[in-house]
């Protein structure tokens, strides 16, 4: 475990970048240190691999001072990437990926082939291997900078706005991967960003800094959301916190109509069993199960249903693997209103409304207060 | 025309003698100005404030005329090649210096913080990060400084025979032979050429991580602009 005891920096000019920081970073775990600008998260972090050294405190490694051995030997086992990838640009994409390893003393051979193998780990094709840095674009560089990190397997990856410099649809591609990674790998990952979202999508803990480098609050993404500890962290975390909350709650528990579904080739009596009471419109599925879009009760004739005519049905929620945020938002892009929830197949498992999405949403946070603090690492975090 | 390469026997070399002479006096200083500047660049990359006073001490020895240089050194190193040397190593430092600071210092700040993320050292993230990077810089600043060492040798032959190609114009004068005159320009202007063609195929081997197209001596804002021809026409009026 990482901890930070207590520690002051203040730079010679004076400026106190952080104060008085006190934080227990958990193994095995993304912990994400999020604030606006200036307010000292680059300064911690450097400090946890000593490009910066602390003015009052310590940091501790597994319960020893971090000054106990050499500052090379301990920045050879933390893995470091920045915003820009800061590759080499005059070497390889294969040597800037087998840089550490090198140095470490493995051969030439070795360390090329870790690094290959690496580079498929991130998604990199191995036709990438021979190109110079120039040659990629900014997602793949920052893809290359994430391999250079966990080239000579690091327990400990620090990363410094690694993503902010690529547009979002990249930028969600590389948070994927990285969440992929680290479930792979289990690496005690810490994580700079000033994107409140990116925090909450990709943290563990979360500790929020607010300017003059003090900690705000230190808590799960849950319950950050929920329990914001003051004004300050309930600005920074913006006015839908309470949607994005919902992030965190399953859909499992939603009822799912299933009578209002209605084959594409079903027959008059079926079209007649259907529930006319429940839902206004009926959804009309396929052969092969998807979803084909809504349709007027009234306007159902065995044998003559116009897919044309439909009402389009949008895009549906994958029930009890998307979040209860997904569910509403299909409900409310929906043009009826209701939402269309698919199984792993893509076969529709039902339609649910929004009625019943906000009383499950209630019944959620019933439950989310009645075990509060605890349920940060209990509630099943979800990831669209 | 044969008596264009019949070199008067009073300077001891035949025509390819003469540009043997004249290539190891003009080089031999750019090598050792290359030598020097490496380390007193690194030690102005390091302390900021050093780079400054430095900057200004040699522009003014770059003010300094080569004849001055000779006249003073005279009383030290006599009428010899290490007369001719001495300043064109000088300024061969003045030209690599800047050229060196500014290569180095273009490297981008998240490189060097990786590199030290990543365990180098100080000494080892200038040799194996920040140098290979300046390298275009550094080759544009031995352009400018092998083709004007190779103008500047023929001075020599103001103190007595010590300028190899150059003395050929003395001797235009003495025996009234203007060919020789020639010999003497057009001879150093296609060493000078041939040198800068030679460092410009080294850049290219040097640095083939560098995007095509994209000329070694105007990226980055160096400062240095090897403009072959130029600064030698320049350097021959010093
Ligand atoms: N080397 C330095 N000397 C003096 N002050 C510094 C130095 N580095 C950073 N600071 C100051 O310390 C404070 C914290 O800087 P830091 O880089 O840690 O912020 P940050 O949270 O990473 O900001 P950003 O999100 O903009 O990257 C700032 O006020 C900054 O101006
Ligand atoms: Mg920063």
């Amino acid at each position: 475990m990482i901890r930070i005891d207590s520690v002051t920096k203040r730079y010679p000019d004076g400026t106190v970048a952080v104060d008085r920081l006190s934080l227990d970073i958990p193994d095995r775990s993304i912990t994400v240190l999020v604030g606006p600008s200036g307010c000292g998260k680059t300064t911690t972090l450097r400090m946890i691999n000593r490009m910066v050294e602390p003015s009052v405190g310590a940091i501790l490694i597994d319960g020893v001072d971090s000054r106990q051995q050499s500052v090379n030997t301990l920045r050879r086992g933390m893995g470091y990437v920045i915003q820009n990838a800061g590759l080499f640009q005059h070497r390889t994409i294969v040597d800037n990926i087998a840089t550490v390893p090198r140095m470490l003393g493995w051969s030439k051979d070795k360390a090329r082939a870790r690094a290959r193998e690496l580079m498929e780990r991130v998604g990199l094709d191995a036709s990438f291997a021979k190109r110079y840095p120039y040659q990629l674009s900014g997602g793949q560089q920052q893809r290359v900078g994430v391999a250079r990190a966990l080239a000579a397997d690091p327990p400990v990856l620090l990363m410094d706005e690694p993503f902010s410099a690529v547009d979002p649809v990249v930028r969600k591609g590389l948070q994927d991967e990285l969440l992929r990674i680290q479930a792979e790998l289990g690496k005690t990952i810490v994580f700079v960003t000033h994107d409140i979202d990116e925090a909450v999508k990709l943290g563990t803990m979360v500790a929020v800094l607010r300017t003059g480098g003090r900690l705000a609050q230190f808590a799960p993404p849950a319950e950050l959301l929920s329990d914001p500890a003051d004004a300050f962290v309930e600005d920074f975390l913006g006015a839908d916190r309470g949607i994005r909350r919902l992030s965190f709650f399953s859909s499992a528990g939603l009822d799912l109509l299933t009578a209002p579904v209605v084959a594409i080739d079903a027959t008059a009596e079926q079209i007649a069993a259907r529930g006319t009471t429940e839902a206004p419109y009926a959804l009309v599925t396929g052969l092969d199960g998807r979803p084909l879009g809504w349709s007027e009760p009234d306007r159902l004739t065995a044998g003559q249903i116009d897919v044309g005519r439909l009402l389009p049905c949008g895009r549906p929620f994958v029930a009890g693997q998307d979040s209860l945020r997904a569910a509403l938002d299909c409900a409310v892009l929906s043009p009826t209103g209701w939402a269309v929830a698919v199984d792993d197949e893509g076969r529709a498992a039902g339609v649910v409304s929004q009625a019943s999405i906000a009383e499950a949403i209630r019944g959620a946070h019933a439950e989310g207060r009645e075990e509060p603090r605890s349920t940060g690492a209990g509630v099943q975090k979800v990831i669209r | 025309m044969n008596r264009f390469f019949d070199i008067p026997s009073d300077l001891q070399h035949d025509w390819l003698g003469l540009i043997g002479l004249h290539l190891r006096e003009a080089l031999l200083p750019v090598l050792a100005g290359l030598l020097l500047a490496l380390p007193l660049a690194q030690l102005c990359v390091r302390l900021r404030w050093l780079y400054p006073p430095v900057l200004w001490v040699t522009t003014v020895l770059y003010a300094i005329p080569s004849l001055a240089f000779f006249v003073v050194l005279i009383d030290y190193t006599g009428q010899t090649e290490l007369t001719v040397m001495i300043p064109l190593t000088i300024y061969t430092l003045v030209v690599l210096v800047p050229a060196i600071v500014d290569g180095v210092r273009s490297v981008p700040q998240e490189t060097l913080a990786a590199a030290t993320a990543m365990g180098f050292g100080p000494v080892r993230r200038y040799v194996q990060v920040q140098l290979p990077i300046a390298v275009p810089a550094i080759i544009a600043g031995l352009r400018v400084a092998t083709v004007s060492s190779i103008s500047l040798v023929s001075v020599g032959m103001l103190i007595g025979n010590q300028g190899a190609l150059g003395n050929l114009l003395h001797d235009a004068q003495i025996y009234n032979r203007p060919e020789l005159a020639w010999n003497s320009v057009l001879t150093s202007a296609a060493l000078a050429v041939l040198a800068d063609a030679l460092l410009v195929v080294v850049r290219v081997l040097l640095t083939p991580w560098m995007p095509s197209g994209r000329s070694a001596g105007r990226s980055r804002g160096t400062g240095v602009r090897p403009e072959t021809a130029v600064p030698a026409l320049e350097d021959a009026a010093r």
